[in-house]
């Protein structure tokens, strides 16, 4: 008895790394096959992929002559990271939009930081005086030299597109939702009318609309510019969109909330601004912010407008004869700088999320 | 209540809208002091940017050229780049006032959709590319091969002709982008490679040993590039056409950008002189200054020179001249600029 009474711990084989290993990796012999195939798979993958991408690659230098190691040549980024960045923008204007950008991070990271007081404010600022510091800054004005959108591109371009797209269409969306739920046959009609048609079209089509379509309609002579096109095209589109994420939140909620709020005497406005809009949004933010990773990547499809956004102008610079044959570096690059934004924007997300959780 | 909503449109619009161009191009352009070209979104040696961002290559040297015929200066253009799709409607719409974009000048586009060309500045045509060790010298030895091509193109339904007129198999391996093509190709996933020869030897430096392959001598379809404008403004149009015959017949005449200075204060010969602006008053029949021409030679150069800096043998384009279609008549090509007088 007494040796049946003596603390017997778990089998060493389950113990520790191997344990672990065993546990999760080995359980049977199709997870054990599946762990091995996973791991040749890295091994053939990583290890060429490391090679070419740092320890064969070449980083000095400023002609394609300098790329002698077998690797990527990423001098080729190197040397066009100018254009890549701001595309066209005229070189000595460039102070310009390195201006917006530390206005924009000052605030971003006065926002981030817990404690700190006034951040209604910088808020604000953000979303009221920045915007149209924005269009003094970039396209000119006020003594400044105007800078007409023809000569944006890159990574800047891209930012503009989907900065004013996640700005602009949330707000948009919201209000879509409400009317889509509206009593007013009126209203619920027409912003059911204006969700599907946008949310029936491909981004694509929209913009090629707006590109080759919507000049021909016009008066000879008489243009819009087209960057505000594109801009009203994904605007709209991903509000569509953002309208029914919403929708989604504006039903989850218990009619006891709508009921509640009316019965202290709330107007329609004061009820969702106060009690339903705070708790539904909170409760779709992770569908939030993927709609804001997919605009975020569907920028890319302004080339098809004949604009250069970030992935377009790492094309275009690879036309330069000087340049030829690196395609691979370009696309890499461009991978890894979209996954570091998307990255932050779901990091943020799960942040945000975290902070709003009052533990429901 | 209606007078308001349209005096608020009328705001809006008035806001919103550039003038409209009622008066012929060459007037607006000369008053505005710049025009608008359209170029490509980036095909090498025709339209791509250079290492400062400026937009090089003999597609827009040749509004370079118009620049420096009007205003006596090539930098007074504004470059937009459009793609394939785009390119007819921005020039009927107005947004350009030139397309320079390899543009193939065919019937159905001279025809019908109000477009007028101006002329040709490069002679290309498609071609095939095939690994040097196969021993295939010559597109009629490519019985039974597989060809890697772009989707949806001409260069297919050309392909398609070729092969049938010939009596010939072939096993077609066709891609979306110009990019899988040429990586396809590289891997051996097919024994040739189609498209146009200007695109062919750009596209060669992108592959992994550029000197085991060889463009086959046979062309085996027309497409001559060149410059388009609206129709139905024959001045301007005059002054596109003649800004390109100016630059082809220089360099018949021998006069090339490093020597024009010199030539011109000494020569004799009055095609010569006239090119130079000495004599002939070539400028006032186009209705522009009577250097346009020596303007043109000198701040872009002629046929020859532009050639050479940004699609000939020495750079990485690397498109050999003579022998071509592109060389001048006086050297077999089919270049040939009818006279400026």
């Amino acid at each position: 008895m007494s040796a049946a009474n003596k603390e017997i711990g778990p089998p060493v084989i389950e113990l520790g790394v191997m344990g672990w290993l065993r546990k999760n990796l080995f359980s049977n012999w199709y997870n054990s096959l599946l762990t091995i195939f996973g791991l040749y798979l890295l091994y053939i993958l990583i290890p060429p992929l490391v090679n070419w991408i740092f320890l064969d690659a070449n980083f000095v230098g400023s002609t394609r002559d300098d790329c002698t190691n077998e690797g990527a040549c990423w001098i080729f980024i190197q040397q066009n990271i100018k254009l890549i960045f701001y595309g066209l923008y005229p070189t000595e204007e460039l102070w310009r939009i390195n201006f917006v950008y530390l206005i924009l991070f000052i605030s971003g990271v006065y926002l981030l930081i817990p404690n700190l007081k006034h951040k209604g404010w910088v808020g604000a600022f953000l979303l009221i005086i920045f915007p149209i510091i924005c269009v003094v800054m970039l396209s000119g004005g006020l003594g400044l030299e105007a800078v007409e959108t023809r000569l944006w591109g890159g990574l800047f371009l891209t930012l503009v597109i989907a900065g004013v797209g996640i700005v602009l269409s949330l707000p948009i969306g919201v209000m879509l939702a409400l009317g889509r739920r509206s009593k007013l046959p009126v209203v619920s009609i027409l912003c059911t009318i204006f969700i599907e048609i946008w949310r029936g079209v491909p981004l694509i089509t929209v913009l090629f609309m707006a590109s080759n379509m919507f000049p021909l309609f016009m008066p000879e002579g008489v243009n819009f510019d087209k960057l505000i096109r594109a801009l009203i095209g994904v605007m709209f589109f991903s509000a569509a969109y953002l309208a029914e994420v919403v929708r989604g939140g504006l039903q989850a909620m218990p009619k006891g909330q709508y009921e509640a709020s009316q019965a202290v005497g709330l107007t329609y406005w004061r009820m969702m601004a106060l009690v339903i809009l705070p708790q539904s949004l909170k409760m779709v933010i992770p569908a939030i912010i993927g709609s804001f990773i997919a605009i975020f990547k569907d920028t890319t499809l302004v080339l098809v407008i004949g604009l250069f956004d970030f992935l377009g102008i790492i094309q275009f610079v690879g036309t330069n004869p000087d340049w030829l044959g690196f395609s691979h570096e370009g696309y890499v690059f461009a991978a890894a700088v979209f996954w570091v934004f998307c990255y932050g924007m779901s990091w943020y997300s799960q942040r945000l999320e975290k902070k709003l959780d009052t533990g429901r | 209540m209606n007078t308001m909503r349209i005096s608020f449109l009328g705001l809006v619009c008035s806001v919103l809208m550039v003038p409209a161009a009622f008066a012929g191009t060459l007037d607006t352009v000369k008053s505005q002091g710049f025009f608008n070209c359209g170029v490509s979104q980036g095909v090498p040696g025709f339209s791509n940017p250079d290492a400062d961002g400026n937009w090089s290559g003999i597609d827009v040297d040749v509004c370079r050229a118009v620049s420096a015929a009007i205003f006596g200066d090539p930098d007074k253009v504004k470059y937009v780049p459009l793609t394939a799709k785009e390119r007819f409607t921005a020039l009927q719409a107005g947004e350009i006032d030139v397309l320079s974009r390899n543009t193939t000048w065919t019937l159905s586009r001279d025809a019908q959709i109000g477009l007028e060309f101006a002329g040709v500045n490069f002679y290309d045509g498609q071609g095939f590319m095939v690994r040097k060790d196969s021993g295939i010298t010559s597109a009629m030895e490519l019985d039974g091969a597989s060809v890697c091509t772009n989707l949806g193109t001409t260069t297919e339904l050309n392909m398609a002709d070729f092969f049938r007129a010939n009596g010939m198999a072939y096993e077609p391996v066709v891609f979306e982008k110009a990019d899988e093509v040429v990586n396809a190709y590289d891997e051996g996933r097919c024994d040739t490679y189609t498209t146009d020869k200007s695109g062919l030897a750009a596209q060669r430096t992108k592959l992994a040993d550029p000197d085991a392959h060889v463009v086959l001598p046979e062309t085996i379809s027309k497409e001559p590039l060149g410059p388009v404008v609206r129709e139905g403004d024959g001045d301007w149009a005059d002054v596109v056409r003649w800004s390109l015959n100016a630059m082809i017949e220089a360099e018949e005449f021998g006069l090339t950008q490093s020597n024009a200075q010199t030539t011109c204060a000494m020569t004799s010969n009055p095609v010569v002189a006239r090119l130079c602006g000495k004599e002939g008053g070539t400028g006032a029949g186009l209705n522009l200054g009577e250097s346009w021409s020596y303007d043109i030679v000198t701040k872009v150069g002629n046929y020859g020179d532009v050639y050479e800096k940004h699609v000939g043998e020495n750079t990485p384009v690397g498109l050999a001249r003579a022998g071509s279609p592109n060389a001048s008549y006086k050297n077999g090509g089919v270049l040939y600029a009818p006279p400026a007088r």
